[in-house]
């Protein structure tokens, strides 16, 4: 019991204290799990990265699962990812409440409002960067027309059509691509 | 905010929905934040109309604010909204449980998983689809941006951009600024 009690504490810590998001969390999940508590290698911590480049998830949350199960099963991830999402939640809630209740204020309204822009930015970086890693297997420009990826285009271009349309969900253009990624490499490989 | 006009299409949310909907952008969705955020917006603004635009990118402003994993926060404040109490516990159990399984698996056997050429192949297909996606979101919310004639939020957006696709600055710093410059000169209601 009381190392699940240690592994929600770790991880409350760590959900706690990472602002702004994503790869920011590393070096506090480093601190709780493979210098104060030894749970993992550095190792073992460094992999965490390489799964989580390919396995769905927040690092955060496939950390906390990670560290969990090695430590004492499926009751130990459960415990370190209901640590990690913890204080989020709290936090959220409270945020949401003042959000309902007082979003009309102007001083509110005026940070909503230049925030609002802001994350059109963010989420428009996230997908140019992903573009890029799709189509030329790289995060950043610049880059060359040759080293373009055929399938890659085709398929991009295929779920681009299906989305646009409005007519193909969301998540079936997803698994639909993923198939296509399947059969076209598949057949490439050739 | 009571500009929430209910249009024609609406589907009604139900626990099922929110959750089945959660679970599979979760789920399909490689690379967590910004890249769940979009097919988010997708699902409820674009496929189901249960928010609209505006609304949502508040919220995410707000999930982006708190400390945590920007997508758990936003499917906590989503969940909020679409559910309450109640909603918000569907939203986070249907974003945490397809890593979690998945990870309680792969911890097992990574290395296989991640050498198997046929894995690979699927998730490179799927990273296409993504960025369709995304990139079908980004369209559709820089135009309404461009289209307002504003020159504060194109300036914001532009400059958020740069800051964060070329320099790699901060996410924290840039909404700071951005939430000061909000403060500072936008409360006027041709903003909102």
């Amino acid at each position: 019991m009381l190392i699940l009690w240690e592994l929600f504490l770790s991880f409350a810590t760590v959900g706690l204290f990472c602002i702004g998001g994503g790869y920011a969390s590393m070096p506090l999940i480093q601190a709780e799990v493979v210098e104060k508590h030894a749970w993992l290698t550095m190792r073992e911590f460094v992999d965490i990265f390489t799964i989580s480049q390919m396995t769905p998830g927040p690092i955060g949350i496939n950390a906390a699962t990670f560290v969990g199960t090695r430590v004492d099963g499926i009751p130990g991830s459960i415990a370190a990812t209901a640590g990690f999402v913890f204080p989020s939640l709290i936090i959220i809630l409270i945020l949401a409440y003042l959000y309902y209740k007082y979003g009309d204020v102007g001083a509110i309204r005026g940070i909503l409002n230049g925030l609002r822009p802001a994350v059109v930015a963010l989420i428009a970086s996230a997908g140019v960067g992903i573009l890029l890693l799709a189509l030329w297997d790289k995060e950043k420009l610049p880059i060359a027309v040759s080293d373009t990826n055929k399938i890659g285009v085709l398929i991009f271009a295929l779920s681009l059509a299906a989305v646009h349309s409005k007519k193909v969900g969301t998540i079936k253009t997803l698994l639909a691509s993923g198939i296509l990624g399947l059969v076209f490499y598949s057949l490439a490989s050739f | 905010m009571n500009e929430m006009q209910k249009q024609p299409e609406q589907q009604p949310v139900t626990y099922w929905t929110l959750f089945k909907s959660t679970f599979l952008i979760s789920a399909f969705t490689v690379g967590g934040g910004f890249v769940l955020i979009p097919l988010m917006k997708a699902k409820f603004v674009d496929e189901y109309h249960w928010i609209n635009d505006k609304e949502a990118l508040d919220l995410v402003a707000i999930a982006q604010s708190a400390p945590g994993a920007v997508a758990i926060n936003a499917a906590i404040i989503m969940g909020y909204r679409m559910g309450k109490v109640k909603g918000l516990l569907t939203t986070l159990l249907g974003t945490v449980l397809p890593p979690l399984i998945t990870l309680t698996i792969v911890s097992q056997f990574y290395t296989a998983f991640a050498a198997n050429q046929y894995v690979q192949m699927v998730l490179k297909g799927m990273q296409c689809g993504v960025a369709a996606v995304i990139l079908d979101v980004v369209l559709d919310l820089v135009l309404k941006q461009c289209r307002k004639k504003l020159l504060l939020p194109i300036l914001i957006m532009f400059g958020s951009f740069v800051a964060s696709y070329i320099f790699d600055i901060n996410i924290m710093y840039i909404i700071l600024v951005d939430a000061f410059i909000g403060l500072a000169f936008m409360q006027k209601p041709v903003y909102n």
